[in-house]
């Protein structure tokens, strides 16, 4: 980084008095995992540049609860999602932008009924809002006439009907989107969903995350696009498992954007 | 003795619908037995998806091939049975072609129920060709051998023994109006159009009236008897689908996928924990209930909702759901086609054993999970929600796996170890991994 963005924690916005326009929801994988940390600088700079006026939880934040209630553990998951929204509503948070799918559910779909009560975007909605009011221009750059494939996570596509928020976007960054044989309401998991991520999967012919690596490369992409970071590391694995790495990448669309623009 | 085809044929209709009936409110019985569960909710809405999903046929057509013949032999169904009404009346009065008196109307229904005929019979031997001859993956899978097989194939010999008998009944029709038979023949000439039987008429064209009649009674009695036994085979097959693909439908979540119910039950539990000012010896409010769930999740089928028995009993084991489970599709042993049939299975189990026991249940030493579905099963699911989305009647078999794993979870603790781990994790230091929550912000400062 040429020179370090600052990341205001909602504590310090209090302390001045002052409250963020949005709250990102950085979530475990994007504080934590290496990779997925990258996913999280990459929006940060988007943020910056759009000067949008935003703060995180720091460590105040806590596992949504999202890989606990899939296990079956539904006291687990209500333990945080009651923690959560405390501290949430603490802050009188009104909305929440967050680049995780499963954040996203969470909080959008199962913290109503404890309480919460926020208005919750995945990272390409709000990207995508930046764009339509002019606050972040995007241009194709260095993905303009690629050949890209997008991998809907279920989370965000099938499960919340969001198909066109980050198709849109990598439209707006000229690349050539081709579609897998599986996708939109049809799309084919990553298997990391249902707590997948967090166990050895059950015994089978195949690893979920190999079959849908061999559908991405079928579209012979230069970039699989991805919307989550669970999806991201899977699908990085697979790249891997098929020794394409160096010709193939797997990238978020928030580092596509922020790479497109040189940040 | 000249009433006597009369009183045969109202006394079978009254024993065929009678034992339907039987049946059917023992259908009923079997899905109270699941666990209440509000969907009273969003009438509007309901009434929507029933008429767009299960009337419009919305869900079929995504896939064109087989959606489309299904909608052939569905509307041939439905439009056929305008025509058994006619049969039934015919049938306890005597009268031959009672609705005839619509004239060109007449003429145009008829002609219309031979085309739709020829077409459902075309339909029916593809989905047999589809069934048994081409390799189609979701017909072969390890829940489809022995009855499930079966059950498919005799549902499609039922239909086409009941095409060619309404077909051949109205050629020899056909030939004795034209013979100017007795009973038969109208002053008016030929009523009804047949558009397809004519060429099967040609066939009757040396038999004497007496033998045409005979053809033609046969196949008119047999054609009805034979809908009156499979109106009953509904209830013993996964062709039930037929009927409650409108109430399911109709009472189908419609919350987004994503979204999994919070139990209230530990709601509750979890608020007295957060609540600082709770006494947790506290005796309950007066008048106040205190709701303590027998257990969290589900072991049983009764554990499950009403809505989802009624799941399982509209589960036409079509696969589309198991064609699409990335769990399945990677060789894992879940499916989700057959989570609904062993669910269906046990819970005919369970009302059998009540109807054996003169309406209690009988400890059998089994239950649902183990029995009927396995652990390996459960642990296998990614909750990505494909099945929800395949299938064409709103059929939620994650849903299903979701109460079973709470099951496993938090009455047993019986989660993969891999699982205990990372949910010890979140417990511990809030994230699934082994950081520390004070290091959540750290990657603000790395570059």
């Amino acid at each position: 980084m040429a020179e370090a963005i600052k990341v205001p924690t909602m504590a310090e916005y209090m302390a001045q008095g002052k409250s963020p326009e949005v709250l990102f929801w950085v979530g475990c994988a994007g504080s934590f995992d290496d990779r997925a940390k990258k996913i999280t600088k990459a929006f940060v700079k988007l943020l910056a540049k759009a000067e949008v006026d935003f703060a995180v939880l720091g460590t105040e934040e806590s596992c949504t609860g999202d890989p606990a209630k899939r296990a079956g553990n539904e006291f687990l998951f209500q333990m945080q999602a009651v923690t959560n929204i405390e501290v949430l509503n603490g802050y009188e948070v009104k909305k929440i932008v967050t680049a995780c799918p499963h954040c996203f559910n969470t909080i959008a779909n199962e913290y109503p009924g404890l309480g919460g009560n926020y208005e919750v975007l995945h990272h390409t909605q709000f990207l995508k809002a930046l764009i339509n009011e002019g606050r972040l221009t995007v241009e194709g750059g260095k993905f303009k006439g690629k050949r890209i494939t997008f991998h809907d996570p279920c989370y965000l596509a099938r499960a919340n009907r969001i198909y066109e928020a980050p198709r849109d976007l990598l439209k707006k960054l000229e690349v050539e989107l081709v579609e897998m044989r599986r996708c939109k309401t049809k799309g084919f998991c990553c298997g990391a969903g249902g707590a997948q991520m967090f166990k050895e999967p059950e015994p089978g012919t195949q690893d979920v995350n190999i079959a849908r690596t061999e559908e991405a490369l079928e579209t012979k992409s230069e970039v699989i696009a991805a919307g989550c970071p669970f999806c991201n590391t899977m699908m990085t694995d697979g790249v891997k498992n098929k020794e394409k790495e160096d010709s193939v990448q797997v990238l978020d669309i928030a580092e596509m954007i922020a790479s497109a623009e040189d940040l | 003795m000249q009433y006597l085809p009369n009183i045969l044929f109202v006394i079978a209709l009254l024993a065929g619908v009678g034992f339907f009936v039987f049946n059917i409110k023992k259908l009923i019985r079997n899905i109270k037995l699941g666990r209440e569960e509000d969907r009273s909710d969003n009438k509007g809405q309901r009434f929507k998806n029933m008429a767009k999903i299960a009337l419009g046929q919305y869900k079929m057509v995504v896939r064109p091939v087989s959606g489309i013949i299904h909608v052939l032999v569905y509307l041939g169904f439905i439009i056929i049975n305008i025509e058994v009404l006619e049969i039934i009346i015919d049938g306890i009065f005597g009268t031959h072609r009672i609705f005839s008196f619509l004239g060109g109307f007449y003429d145009f229904l008829i002609g219309v129920f031979e085309i739709f005929a020829l077409l459902v019979l075309v339909g029916v031997i593809i989905f047999w060709i589809r069934r048994n001859i081409l390799h189609i993956k979701r017909f072969l899978n390890r829940e489809m051998k022995g009855w499930p097989k079966l059950d498919a194939n005799l549902i499609l010999y039922f239909e086409v023994v009941l095409m060619l008998l309404f077909l051949t009944m109205n050629a020899a029709d056909l030939s004795l109006q034209t013979k100017g038979a007795e009973h038969y023949a109208s002053a008016e000439g030929i009523v009804g159009a047949f558009p397809v039987s004519q060429f099967i008429a040609p066939l009757f064209e040396n038999m004497s009236v007496a033998s045409l009649i005979l053809v033609e009674r046969a196949a008119w009695w047999i054609h009805i008897l034979g809908i009156l036994v499979f109106l009953n085979y509904l209830y013993y097959s996964k062709h039930l689908h037929i009927l409650l693909a409108f109430p399911n439908t109709y009472f189908a979540r419609l919350k987004p996928q994503g979204q999994f119910d919070n139990l209230e039950a530990v709601t509750n539990e979890v608020k007295l924990m957060m609540d600082p000012d709770a006494d947790p010896y506290a005796m309950p409010e007066e008048g106040a209930e205190e709701e303590v769930p027998a257990k969290f999740g589900a072991s049983e089928a009764t554990d499950l909702s009403w809505a989802q028995l009624l799941n399982a009993y509209t589960c036409t084991e079509c696969g589309r759901c198991t064609s699409e489970c990335p769990a399945n599709q990677t060789g894992k042993k879940l499916s989700p086609r057959r989570i609904m049939m062993a669910t269906r299975d046990r819970i005919e189990d369970i009302g059998k054993n009540i109807d054996a026991n003169k309406g209690t249940f009988k400890e059998d030493g089994k239950q649902l999970l183990d029995d009927y579905i396995s652990r390996e099963e459960l642990w296998a699911c990614t909750t990505c929600n494909a099945c929800v989305e395949a299938c064409p009647v709103g059929i939620n078999p994650l849903s299903i796996i979701m109460d079973m794993r709470q099951y496993l979870v938090m009455e047993q603790s019986a989660a993969p170890t891999d699982l205990n781990n990372a949910m010890t994790n979140i417990e511990n230091n809030a994230a699934p991994w082994p950081f520390n929550q004070m290091d959540r912000a750290n990657w603000i400062n790395e570059n």
